[in-house]
């Protein structure tokens, strides 16, 4: 579980965060969406310890990742916006780079791959460098990555980028899957129709607050016209009410 | 430290498999210093030697006007060859470097040297012209031994002796030894082997720094529950390999080329051994600690793989200064001059190039404060890594 708790974030002049308070319970698909610049990016900087929270706190299982980076960080498995692999290194290479960094001696790390390889659909691969990978194949190794540790909780950040249709319809199979396995996942996007097929709940966020907050359903019935594309452009506009 | 070494073994098999870090490191520094400088030694020894035996071609204009001259010098082995056009044509010919020097016997020459006066010669030099040195100094010395030796048959012929215009005779007793003497020609070697060891590890420096934040690899990595500094380590020690492995071969490369450059010829001797090498090996790994840590912090500050490539193509040159200093100036070893980083590595390696008795004293303090200064800029990378800026 992850819990966001009026975290706030100052760069300079910008003030990036200004209030946002989440709940992501297990077993259930979380997103956050909002337009660019709204502030996702560095909340999900300051959930993963990369940034630090000029006020509030983020929980992961009730560890406060300011507190204990270490305990917080390995509960928690992150899916970077444009996957951040090594090109020199073989998809295998890089998910086990990771593995070991989580600590995972090599007998456990092989097992988990190879159930990473079936669950995603990476057979062919495995034993290719990554510099030649399409977008959906880099989000795929990526996402092996991230969960190599057997994070309970799951954080993805835009992972529909760039990808093709099937590529996309893939991916939602598996976030899907692993919501069913009881995992917490956070996701980010600023694409409605995206949120809209995945998440059970959503939190609307602009300008560095939660403007709306609920499931699909709710948000969509709070407007007029009963979907969800009014709710968040209503979301948006200033003065509006959630 | 499993993670630090996690961090180093991946971060050597990522440079291994990229064509531009081993090319740079393995290839182009270590065999292309050794090669340079064994090429231009040879050209620099073939060329003096050249000198010393080729016979001095002189051009004399008015030959006739001194026939016993003309005959002592082609009896010092020089090739006399006329040159038409008196003292005009003489200097034309060496400004446009058509002679290298030229003789002008004036007309009335054999007059002022029968009436015993100062019989004048003109020699046409051209000073800007470096490669006719060491014809000048040979054209100059055989004229006035000639007028020595006219000298000694005047006081004889007077019932002097000769002895009586010498009052001080100079005899130069050279003391230096034969490995002593090639130091001063291999004065830059150190040079070359510090800028081979710093161009081993730029590539890599970069790469696990500016480079990982560039291909956005290095944000995933930060939210891993690590040490900042098992990554920054790690990546230094990284470097620090391929710099050691990179020395090694520069050293070899050295060891094997330098026995094609022929000093023996000219009274010289390397005292280059596989016990020197590995010795020169051991006193620069300290450096290579320092040049590890310097190459990584300073391409951690930079925004971009293409700035790092500027700032570190620039700092490679800052510890080869003090060696050029040194090499120019021909600064003795001293102990007080050991506590700085790269100058006390070349003053050791010169000793030892010198067969000279290197001090236990001054190796602890080269090694001391280089490792210590590494120790400090690797700590300095550290704190870098933990700010939130680090992101850029």
């Amino acid at each position: 579980m992850i819990v966001l708790e009026s975290l706030a974030k100052r760069f300079g002049a910008v003030q990036a965060v200004r209030e946002i308070s989440l709940v992501a319970p297990d077993g259930r698909v979380t997103g956050l969406l909002g337009p660019n610049g709204a502030g996702k990016s560095t909340t999900l900087r300051l959930l993963c310890g990369v940034q630090h929270p000029d006020h509030g706190r983020a929980l992961v299982d009730g560890f406060d990742v300011a507190r204990e980076p270490r305990v917080a960080l390995a509960r928690l498995g992150v899916l970077p916006h444009n996957a951040g692999l090594y090109p020199l290194l073989t998809a295998r290479e890089n998910i086990r780079y990771y593995g070991a960094l989580h600590g995972l001696d090599s007998a456990a790390l092989e097992r988990r791959i190879q159930a990473l390889s079936e669950l995603l659909e990476l057979a062919t691969l495995l034993d290719r460098r990554t510099k030649g990978f399409s977008q959906g194949e880099r989000v795929k190794v990526a996402l092996a990555r991230a969960l190599v540790h057997e994070p309970k909780n799951l954080v993805l950040d835009e992972p529909t980028n760039g990808l093709d249709v099937p590529a996309i319809r893939s991916l939602r199979r598996m976030i899907m899957q692993l919501r069913e396995a009881g995992h917490c996942i956070l996701f980010t996007s600023h694409v409605m129709q995206e949120v809209a097929a995945l998440c059970d709940e959503i939190a609307i966020v602009d300008d560095g607050s939660v403007v709306a907050r609920g499931t699909p359903a709710e948000i969509a019935a709070r407007v007029a016209g009963g979907s969800l594309e009014d709710a968040f452009v209503a979301a948006l506009a200033p003065g509006s009410v959630t | 430290m499993r993670a630090l070494f996690t961090v180093f073994r991946k971060e050597v098999v990522e440079n291994l498999r990229d064509r531009r870090t081993v090319l740079s490191a393995l290839v182009l520094g270590p065999l292309g210093a050794p090669l340079l400088f064994t090429v231009m030694m040879n050209l620099t020894l073939e060329r003096s030697r050249e000198h010393d035996e080729r016979p001095l071609q002189l051009s004399v204009a008015g030959r006739a006007a001194a026939p016993n001259l003309i005959a002592f010098l082609a009896g010092a082995g020089v090739s006399v060859s006329d040159l038409p056009g008196g003292a005009d044509g003489a200097a034309q010919a060496v400004r446009e470097h058509r002679v290298r020097l030229a003789l002008v016997v004036p007309d009335d020459y054999g007059a002022r040297l029968r009436a015993g006066e100062p019989a004048k010669v003109l020699l046409y030099i051209d000073t800007a012209d470096t490669a006719a040195g060491a014809d000048q100094a040979r054209a100059g010395a055989l004229l006035s031994m000639y007028g020595g030796r006219i000298a000694a048959w005047r006081l004889a012929a007077r019932g002097l002796s000769p002895a009586i215009a010498q009052p001080v005779v100079v005899d130069q007793i050279d003391v230096s030894t034969p490995a002593a003497r090639a130091t001063t020609v291999l004065g830059m070697l150190s040079y070359f082997i510090v800028f081979a060891t710093l161009m081993g590890g730029i590539y890599v420096a970069i790469d696990a720094t500016a480079g990982e934040r560039e291909r956005g690899s290095l944000e995933p990595l930060l939210t891993l529950p690590l040490r900042r500094r098992s990554i920054v380590y790690g990546k230094i020690l990284a470097a620090a390999a391929f710099m050691a492995l990179s020395l090694a071969l520069t050293i070899l490369a050295f060891a094997i080329s330098l026995r094609y450059v022929h000093l023996d010829a000219f009274g010289m001797e390397l005292n280059f051994g596989p016990s020197v090498a590995l010795a020169i090996y051991g006193l620069m790994l300290p450096f290579v600690v320092l040049g590890a840590a310097l190459l990584t912090l300073v391409a951690s500050f930079t925004r971009s793989y293409r700035e790092a490539q500027s700032w570190l193509a620039g700092l490679v040159l800052v510890p080869t200064m003090p060696i050029l200093f040194a090499a120019i100036y021909q600064v003795a070893p001293r102990l007080g001059l050991m506590w700085v980083p790269s100058l006390g590595q070349h003053l050791l390696i010169q000793s030892l190039l010198r067969a000279e008795p290197v001090g236990v004293a001054a190796v602890l303090l080269s090694a001391g404060t280089t490792l210590a200064l590494g120790l400090g800029l690797a700590r300095l990378a550290v704190w870098l890594y933990e700010r939130e800026r680090i992101l850029g």
